[in-house]
């Protein structure tokens, strides 16, 4: 046991010797297990260092947050598929036959997570390191930015059939019950006095659509489809960010003589709250909406995970997974296990695609890009 | 020389290293990614992005409205805690709880049940229609969302103090022939507005991010009931990151002008009575 010799400058120590008890003077002896000793007047005390603490303390916070961060490995028989709002009856139903017929095949039981939202900030997670193995979103173009990140190669709508959609919708008008105000197509949606509820197009995926409906009715009947689109926002008083939010202001709250809305929601609504106080219009031309669904390459991380999550998209395609579609009110392709009347009740109309607009990496960042053609109707420029 | 000190706390090593590394991880960092994100873009960026009327008018009605909604909480919270401490009225405990319901609430079930309230067709919205007053989808739905998340912050910050407040001092200005509105303005109010004006900050800072309640309420049509908070979320929703960082670096700026701005006041009237 060596002593500093006494002449070396004072140096103020603080230690701890037990739990509630710390003392500071000058040190004057290293222990060779960490722990200092401080002269105290007359006294000499023994105890751990205070910085030594501090890291010790420091090292626990690393290991707790490191605990809380490293989430548990996803097994291989899990699948985590992003979807947009107004899918939560569909894949409800789709993941029960899913699972059904993955253990028909001999298969263990897949445990299958869905997760529902506005289809963009589903988009946004999902770059940002939501560990979604597929998505099935709103629009092409939320897609296309996952692909941007490197998550999925940049052709991947070409992978599956029509478009990779395994189903379609379009947009239609829900009027309130004997429609008082007599709307028949979107023309009569600017006529005096009548208010148009549609979400945001800004924040909605349906709501991009609701606006490209009315632009192609515009162009088709030769108006100046800038004019009729600026004219139609004009009569709408309140702009919710998401499909399901406008609903209930039209529904629920009472506001406005018109909702425009993907034609599975407006017969959900019908459903839901009573077809005693809705009507359905279809308008004489409508937009073919494509709701696109892709295997997310970057977060596959085994072959059985791979056949998993293709086996997943795959039965969309299927004659089941077809009639289930039917059964959720979208328009799917192939109608040979699908009930009649589902099928039977979708009429007939002019359905103008994404591709007249040019697809939507061109009518994206034109329509509703910043400082774009929307954000001009309100801006005046 | 020494010096040994019995603490119930444990060391100041122990709680110094907690508390600054618990508040770089939950403040220090995040605010740090935004300014540096921000630093980014460059300031030309930054301010083309602020410098668009629609943007101007969305941070004009957040701030605005959140301004008045403090105001009002401020004076209306000091009612209720007046009320509170002084008086004794059966169910007095259920309305003191009461108070803190906004706190407990998420606020989307707050702006979905106000909505539905205020609404045209909803039970105060009704009668307000009847007179032509239009509550929900306009400035004045807003202002009463921003009102119910901010209001307990008055209340709580004001509620200790007025405990401690004894009416003999009241009485003895009124022996000395003060009027009453003398001994609120004189001997009540300087006792109050240090914590007073602690309580407005925090509703005026609570008032200003609140989105959840608000968007429910709010029309959103742009430059109308648009507030700012939905503008950084439209910007994100565009996967414009750069844009989104600019309006918050808008809006923390602002707000940390005002909250200074509240600060000073403070210390300036602390100086001026000298106490409290």
């Amino acid at each position: 046991m060596t002593s500093h010799p006494r002449n070396e400058p004072l140096m103020l120590t603080t230690i701890r010797m037990s739990r509630h008890i710390s003392a500071q003077g000058p040190k004057i002896h290293d222990h060779a297990d960490g722990r200092v000793t401080i002269r105290d007047g007359a006294r000499t005390l023994t105890g751990w260092p205070v910085a030594r603490v501090i890291r010790s303390a420091i090292a626990i916070l690393a290991l707790s947050v490191a605990a809380l961060g490293g989430a548990p490995q996803a097994r291989a028989e899990a699948l985590l598929n992003v979807s947009y709002d107004p899918t939560r009856e569909l894949y409800r139903d789709v993941n029960a036959a899913f699972a059904k017929h993955w253990q028909d095949q001999g298969h263990p039981a897949p445990r299958i997570e869905t997760s529902h939202g506005g289809s963009g900030s589903q988009a946004r997670s999902v770059i940002e390191g939501l560990k979604a193995q597929v998505v099935t979103l709103a629009l092409a173009s939320d897609i296309d930015r996952i692909a941007q990140a490197g998550k999925l190669p940049a052709d991947w709508q070409a992978s599956r059939p029509h478009n990779s959609s395994p189903y379609t919708s379009t947009i239609v008008f829900l009027v309130r019950k004997g429609n008082p105000k007599a709307i028949k197509d979107w023309g009569d949606l600017v006529a005096e006095g009548v208010e148009v509820i549609t979400p945001n197009p800004k924040t909605s995926g349906g709501a991009r659509w609701n606006y490209l409906a009315a632009w192609a009715w515009a162009e088709r009947n030769g108006k100046d489809p800038k004019a009729f689109v600026g004219d139609l926002f004009r009569h709408v008083p309140v702009l919710d960010s998401g499909a399901r939010g406008a609903t209930t202001t039209f529904a629920q709250r009472g506001i406005g003589d018109v909702l425009l809305a993907w034609e599975n929601e407006a017969y959900l609504a019908l459903k839901e709250l009573g077809a005693d106080q809705f009507d359905i219009v279809v308008p004489s031309v409508s937009i073919l909406a494509e709701p696109p669904v892709a295997l997310v390459e970057a977060n596959i991380e085994t072959p059985e995970q791979r056949a998993l999550a293709n086996a997943y998209l795959d039965f969309l395609y299927t004659p089941q997974g077809q009639a289930l579609a039917f059964k959720h009110y979208y328009r799917a392709w192939d109608t040979s296990a699908a009930a009649p009347e589902d099928v039977a009740r979708f009429p007939a109309l002019d359905l103008v695609d994404i591709g007249h607009f040019g697809g939507w990496a061109k009518a994206q960042p034109e329509h509703f890009g910043d400082g774009g053609i929307f954000d001009q109707i309100y801006t005046g420029k | 020389m020494a010096l040994i000190q019995r603490s119930p706390m444990p060391g100041l090593g122990l709680s110094m290293g907690i508390t600054l590394t618990m508040l770089s991880i939950v403040v220090l960092a995040p605010i740090g990614a935004l300014l540096v994100q921000g630093a980014g873009f460059g300031l030309a960026g930054l301010w083309d992005t602020i410098n668009r009327p629609r943007v101007w008018a969305a941070l004009s009605l957040s701030f605005r409205l959140s301004l008045l909604a403090a105001a009002f909480n401020l004076f209306f919270g000091i009612l209720l805690a007046w009320v509170l401490v002084r008086y004794r009225f059966p169910g007095r405990r259920l309305i003191d709880a009461a108070v803190d319901l906004p706190f407990a609430l998420p606020t989307a079930v707050a702006g979905i049940a106000l909505t539905a309230l205020y609404a045209p067709n909803g039970a105060f919205g009704s009668l307000a229609r009847e007179i032509g007053w239009k509550i929900a989808y306009g400035q004045w739905g807003i202002f009463i969302a921003l009102v119910f998340v901010g209001l307990p912050f008055v209340a709580r910050t004001v509620q200790p103090v007025i405990e401690e407040i004894d009416r003999e001092v009241e009485e003895a200005s009124a022996t000395l022939g003060a009027s009453r509105a003398y001994t609120l303005r004189r001997v009540i109010w300087p006792m109050l507005m240090p914590a007073a004006l602690t309580g407005f900050a925090l509703s005026l800072a609570r008032a200003v991010g609140e989105y959840g309640s608000v968007i429910f309420i709010a029309g959103n049509i742009p430059l109308k009931t648009e507030i700012a908070p939905l503008l950084i979320v439209i910007q994100l929703e565009e996967f414009n990151y750069n844009g989104a960082t600019a309006i918050g670096l808008a809006m923390l700026t602002i707000s940390f002008a005002l909250l200074l701005a509240i600060n000073l006041i403070q210390i300036w009237s602390r100086r001026r009575i000298g106490h409290v």
